[in-house]
Order: C-alpha cells, then sequence, then structure tokens
C-alpha cells in the first residue's frame, strides 16, 4: 500500500470511529431527544453543527470549482448561501423557536389550522430533502471511489452505513454531535490545503488576503490581474468581470438562493434544538461565521486552481506542456473520464484554450478542481488524504440533516399528527427510527442508480423552498391576519409556476425532448435561467397569499392571538409536541 | 400588550435597516454597482468584486450579530425577556 492510501484510510477511518463514538454517547431516549436533542444545544455548538448541516458536498466539492471556471459570475453562490442567514436570523429563527414545536410542517399546521395545510408542507419538504440527499450520497460513493478505490456501491453502502449508525441511533441529538466534529474535520481539510497553495501563489498565509495579493514570483503583478490576462489571452472571458448571463439573472438567482436556504427544512429544524429564542438569535450568527470561514475561503480557492492549472499547462505563453511529460495527477484523472485530452492538430502538446475548434482540452469537469487542487500544487499527501475525509464529513452530515427531516415529518407531521394521533411517544420514537432507516435505503438506492433528472434536482430543491416554505413561514409571522386557505393557494401557486417554468425549460421531470418550451438561453422569461426562477415563484406566492386573503376574510381571533404571542420572547419554553 | 405593539415596532424598524443595509453590499455593491465600483481598486480586488465574493459575506455576519445584540437590549426595556 503507498503513503497517500495508507494517510487515506487513516484519516477517512479514523474520522469514523470519532463519529461512532460520539453516536454511542449520546444516544437518544425520548422523541425530544430524537427531534430537537432535549432542547439543549447551546447557540456556539448549534452554530458548528448548522455550518456542517447547511455545507453539503456541493459546497465542499463542487462550489470552488464552479468559481474556478465561472469568476465573478460565481458570486451568485456565495452571497446567496450566505445571505439566506441573515433572512434565516431575522425573519423565521426566533419566532419559530418562540413557538416551540418539532417540525416546519407542525408550526404550519399550528397557524394555518389546516391538515391541508400540514401536508402540502411535508411533500414539499420530502421533495426538497430527498432531491438534495441523491447529491450527498453521489458525493460519498465518488469520494470513496477515488480515494480508496474501492467500488463505488460499496463505498456507498459504507457510507449509507456509518449514517444509519448515528443518525438512527442518536436521533438530532446524535447527529448534532458528530455535526460539530464533522464540521471539525471540513473546516480544516478545506483551509489547510487553501493555506499551503496560498502561501505558494502570494507569500501570504491568509487565503482571503492571497487573493488580493501580489504573486511570490517576483514579477510584482497581482494575482487577479494575472489571471485575467492569462484567461483571456486564451480567448475565455475576463475572470474578475464574466456576469454569467447577465446582471438580473445574477439578481434573480442570487435571491432565489437566498430565499431557498432560508427556507430549507434541515436548517431550520436545527434552530429548535436550543434552549431560548436568545439563543435561536446567536446561533444564527455564530452559523454564518462558521460558514463564512469556508465560503470566503472558496474564491481563494477557485481562483488560484483555475490559475495553477493555467500554468501547468502552459507554464509560459506558447510554450505548452508536453502531453508525454504530463504531470501524475492529471493522469489519475484522465482514468476517471472527467479529465479529457485530443491532440487535435498532432503536436504532441496541450492546448487549452476557449474556441471550441481548436480546444484540446475537450473535458475539464468542474467538480475535480478542489480535489485535484492539492495535488496540482504538489502538496504532501497528508493534505490530500485529508480532502478525502472533509468532502465525505461534508456530505455525511449533510446527509443525516436531510434525513431526520424526512423521518420526523413521516413519523411526527403524517403519522403522529394526521394519520394515528394515538400513537404513544415510545411508538413515535421507534416509528421514527424505521422511517430513517427506509430513508436510508432509499437514498442510497437513489444514490446508486440516479435518475435522469438529478442534475437538474438542486434547483428544484431550491426552488421549491423558495417558493413554497420561506413565504408561507414569513407571512404567518409578519402577517397576523393571513389566512390557512390563502396561504395553501399561495404555497401551491408558487410551486405550480416554478415547477412549470423549470420542466418547461428542462423538460418534465428532467426528461430530455419534453422540453414544450426549449433550453434555449433566448426563450428564457426576462432572461432569467431556471435555476434562478424560485425568486419569481417567491414573488408569485405572495401575491396569490395576498389576494385570496383580501377576498375571503382574515385568520381567525385566536391564530392572531397565537400570532402576538410568538412575536415576544417571554414565556418560551423548551420545545415540545403539543 | 401596549408595550408588545411598540416593542413588534421597533423590532420591524430594525429588521428594516439590516434588510437595507444587507440588500446594499450585496444587491448593490456586488451586483448592480459593480461596474463603477470596480474602477476603485484595494489592493489586488477591484472593489465591486471585491464585495461579490468577500465583502458581503463578512457584512451578512456583522449584521445577524448586531440584530441579535439590538434584540437583547430591546427585550430588556419591554421586559419580554424569557424566563
Amino acid at each position: 500500500m503507498d503513503e497517500l492510501k495508507l494517510y487515506t484510510y487513516i484519516a477517512v477511518f479514523g474520522s469514523f470511529g470519532v463519529y461512532f463514538a460520539i453516536a454511542w454517547w449520546a444516544r437518544a431516549g425520548s422523541t425530544s431527544d430524537f427531534y430537537v436533542a432535549g432542547g439543549g444545544v447551546t447557540p456556539l455548538q448549534n452554530g458548528m453543527a448548522i455550518g456542517a448541516d447547511w455545507m453539503s458536498a456541493a459546497s465542499f466539492i463542487s462550489m470552488a470549482g464552479l468559481i474556478a471556471f465561472l469568476g465573478y459570475g460565481g458570486s451568485v453562490f456565495l452571497m446567496g448561501w450566505t445571505g439566506g442567514y441573515v433572512l434565516l436570523a431575522m425573519l423565521l429563527a426566533p419566532y419559530l423557536r418562540k413557538h416551540g414545536k418539532f417540525t416546519v410542517p407542525e408550526f404550519i399546521f399550528d397557524r394555518y389550522y389546516s391538515k391541508t395545510a400540514r401536508i402540502v408542507a411535508v411533500v414539499c419538504l420530502i421533495i426538497a430533502s430527498l432531491t438534495y440527499i441523491i447529491g450527498q450520497m453521489k458525493g460519498v460513493g465518488v469520494a470513496f471511489s477515488r480515494f480508496l478505490e474501492v467500488d463505488y456501491g460499496l463505498g456507498l453502502g459504507i457510507g449509507m452505513m456509518v449514517v444509519w449508525v448515528y443518525a438512527v441511533l442518536g436521533g438530532m441529538k446524535g447527529i448534532t454531535y458528530t455535526q460539530i466534529a464533522q464540521y471539525c474535520v471540513l473546516i480544516f481539510a478545506y483551509t489547510i490545503p487553501a493555506i499551503f497553495i496560498s502561501l505558494q501563489l502570494t507569500g501570504n498565509p491568509i487565503p482571503q488576503l492571497g487573493l488580493g495579493s501580489t504573486l511570490a514570483d517576483g514579477s510584482g503583478v497581482y494575482l487577479l490581474d494575472k489571471l485575467d490576462m492569462v484567461v483571456t489571452d486564451l480567448g475565455f472571458k475576463e475572470y474578475t468581470t464574466d456576469n454569467m448571463g447577465g446582471t438580473l439573472n445574477m439578481f434573480a438567482y442570487t435571491l432565489s438562493l437566498m430565499i431557498g436556504t432560508a427556507g430549507l427544512p434541515h436548517v431550520i429544524m436545527r434552530f429548535f434544538t436550543v434552549p431560548s429564542v436568545k439563543a435561536a438569535r446567536s446561533s444564527a450568527g455564530y452559523a454564518l461565521v462558521f460558514i463564512a470561514l469556508l465560503y470566503t475561503v472558496a474564491p481563494a480557492v477557485g481562483a488560484m486552481a483555475r490559475l495553477n492549472l493555467m500554468n501547468t499547462i502552459e507554464p509560459t505563453a506558447g510554450q505548452n506542456m508536453v502531453y508525454a511529460e504530463r504531470p501524475q495527477w492529471f493522469k489519475d484523472w484522465e482514468k476517471t473520464g472527467l479529465l479529457k485530452f485530443e491532440d487535435k492538430n498532432g503536436d504532441g502538446k496541450v492546448q487549452y484554450v476557449a474556441d471550441a475548434e481548436t480546444n484540446e482540452m475537450v473535458k475539464v469537469d468542474r467538480d475535480i478542481m478542489v480535489l485535484a487542487n492539492p495535488a496540482i500544487a504538489n502538496l504532501p499527501n497528508w493534505v490530500i488524504a485529508l480532502v478525502a475525509a472533509g468532502g465525505l464529513a461534508a456530505a455525511l452530515s449533510t446527509a443525516a440533516g436531510l434525513l431526520l427531516a424526512i423521518s420526523s415529518s413521516i413519523s411526527h407531521d403524517l403519522m403522529k399528527g394526521v394519520l394515528t394521533p394515538d400513537l404513544s411517544e415510545k411508538a413515535e420514537l421507534r416509528a421514527g427510527r424505521i422511517v430513517m432507516t427506509i430513508a436510508i435505503l432509499v437514498s442510497g438506492y437513489l444514490g446508486l442508480n440516479p435518475p435522469g433528472f438529478a442534475a437538474g434536482t438542486v434547483a428544484l430543491a431550491f426552488g421549491l423552498a423558495a417558493s413554497s416554505i420561506f413565504p408561507a413561514l414569513m407571512m404567518g409571522i409578519f402577517s397576523k391576519k393571513m389566512s390557512g386557505k390563502a396561504a395553501i393557494a399561495g404555497m401551491c401557486s408558487g410551486i405550480g409556476i416554478t415547477m412549470l417554468y423549470v420542466f418547461q425549460h428542462k423538460g418534465i421531470m428532467f426528461i430530455p425532448g419534453t422540453s414544450f418550451l426549449g433550453g434555449l438561453e433566448q426563450n428564457w422569461f426576462l432572461g432569467i435561467s431556471p435555476n434562478a426562477f424560485g425568486a419569481v415563484g417567491a414573488l408569485v406566492n405572495f401575491a396569490v397569499a395576498f389576494g385570496v386573503c383580501k377576498l375571503t376574510g382574515d385568520a381567525p381571533a385566536h391564530i392572531q392571538h397565537m400570532v402576538e404571542n410568538f412575536r415576544v420572547p417571554k414565556g418560551a419554553g423548551e420545545a415540545h409536541a403539543h | 400588550m401596549e408595550s408588545n405593539q411598540s416593542y413588534w415596532q421597533e423590532n420591524l424598524r430594525l429588521i428594516l435597516i439590516c434588510l437595507v443595509i444587507w440588500f446594499v453590499v450585496s444587491f448593490g455593491f456586488g451586483l448592480l454597482l459593480v461596474e463603477p465600483l470596480n474602477e476603485i481598486r484595494i489592493g489586488g480586488y477591484k472593489l465591486g468584486f471585491w464585495f461579490a465574493q468577500q465583502g458581503s459575506i463578512y457584512t451578512f455576519v456583522g449584521l445577524v450579530f448586531w440584530y441579535s445584540s439590538k434584540m437583547n437590549k430591546l427585550d430588556k426595556k419591554h421586559d419580554v425577556e424569557e424566563g
């Protein structure tokens, strides 16, 4: 076994051992433990757990790669996925915590006094969470197959088993404490390589500052200016100004991601675990600090990875790399099919340019940037091993949070709330565990046989959360008079228009060829891409809900009284079921 | 109840201030005004680009903590603290 593999085994299985130990220590004894960790999580702990819950395989692996190739356009992910926490901290978290229930659909049920509303919320939640989970499961499989060279399916199976142990045993309590450990692993694994690379390129160990510094090669040229120059010389768009489909599209995209972030149930749920309203407010702040640590490093990772890639292929202008002398990481990724070279002009050298006719790097998958980055920069093997453990931590922690959101919405909202209200606490706890086991098996199956629409699903998850859950919650808190009927009408029309738009441009259920308006940019409404349409869906939701409320009358007095009550912190207790 | 009303009004005003700042640093500086701001530079960063990829995130963090501490004071002032 070579050194890198040995280190990777130590890092991956060492971290798994820690998760198991925590799971054993934090077993759940009651439904309160299982759903909200007994309500005893401190804001700092909750902030870290939210960080791990939120930062998925997509944040860890894909985001910096996206930024590397989108440049300035990639800012929509940075602002969108952090700005949502401002909305969450001010518009939702404190009031939902004050109301003090276990799940998001349960709040919707109380506020809109309607089982229909609760079921609509459960359906949105399950679709959004399941689509999201497929990506995590794929991430686990890829990390295993690339770094440990085990079969994709076996890797997925190991990942499922690990999540099963701590999520089913510990519920929210086990998940919370493992997420804290996972946050530490993932942030360490993300920043260490970034610090090394920043130091190499600019001499500044802080990546956030390195990105704005001059290069360490003595030329005195700023890193970003050099990058702009290198990419425009090869015909690509300028890195720092390339604005992905125009300002309006970026605007709508950012807004959709922000609203969607604030409406994702597995994140909202984490605010039910803290002991007070005050703690809910401050844990949003801590969460954002922990998230910002990764999100402000990501643009540096992206830009530096792009520059390193360009420099490897063309060390000095006009002097291209000879294909036969390519480095080891290049060969490794060629094997996976994610990197492809075709010697079009037969000169044995690698030309990487924007023009598709002469470009010889026919495939550079964006997702390999973070994983390949340490190898491209010649970092020591233990750093590369860390990245594998970090990617797994990111995927597992998010999967666990999503699984809990799904299982609680089924065992608590559908079974206890609607179908079998006389379920005892013990039986509900058992039901929760069984549902979670089933959810793990289903998501594992979907990870192994990703449905054809998997690629488009993240857009759907954010679109659903943005166009249904967020507006319903926000109106429930800020508009006393908003009635149940109006909220249901709003949710249904918000989802309806968002799904219609996504499907009409990307195909019904993402089946190619069924898109009746075509995926082409010129057919987009005002140039807004389907991924960015959640914000429009949310606007429609608000408009319809207020319209229907005007026509059909206000919410009854006791509901308005309840709203007044959860607007003030006084009298908050632990989160409870009834 | 009287006090709860004015508590809620003050909270709404605070939220509005925060959301204006939230909007200005991200959608304003990072997107709508990015071109004129890019004329200004801090180190190797063009200012608009910096707001879009760094500055807006730092501001968000500050905003959430500021809101949280303001609200704690407001809770005390209107005597609506928990416990």
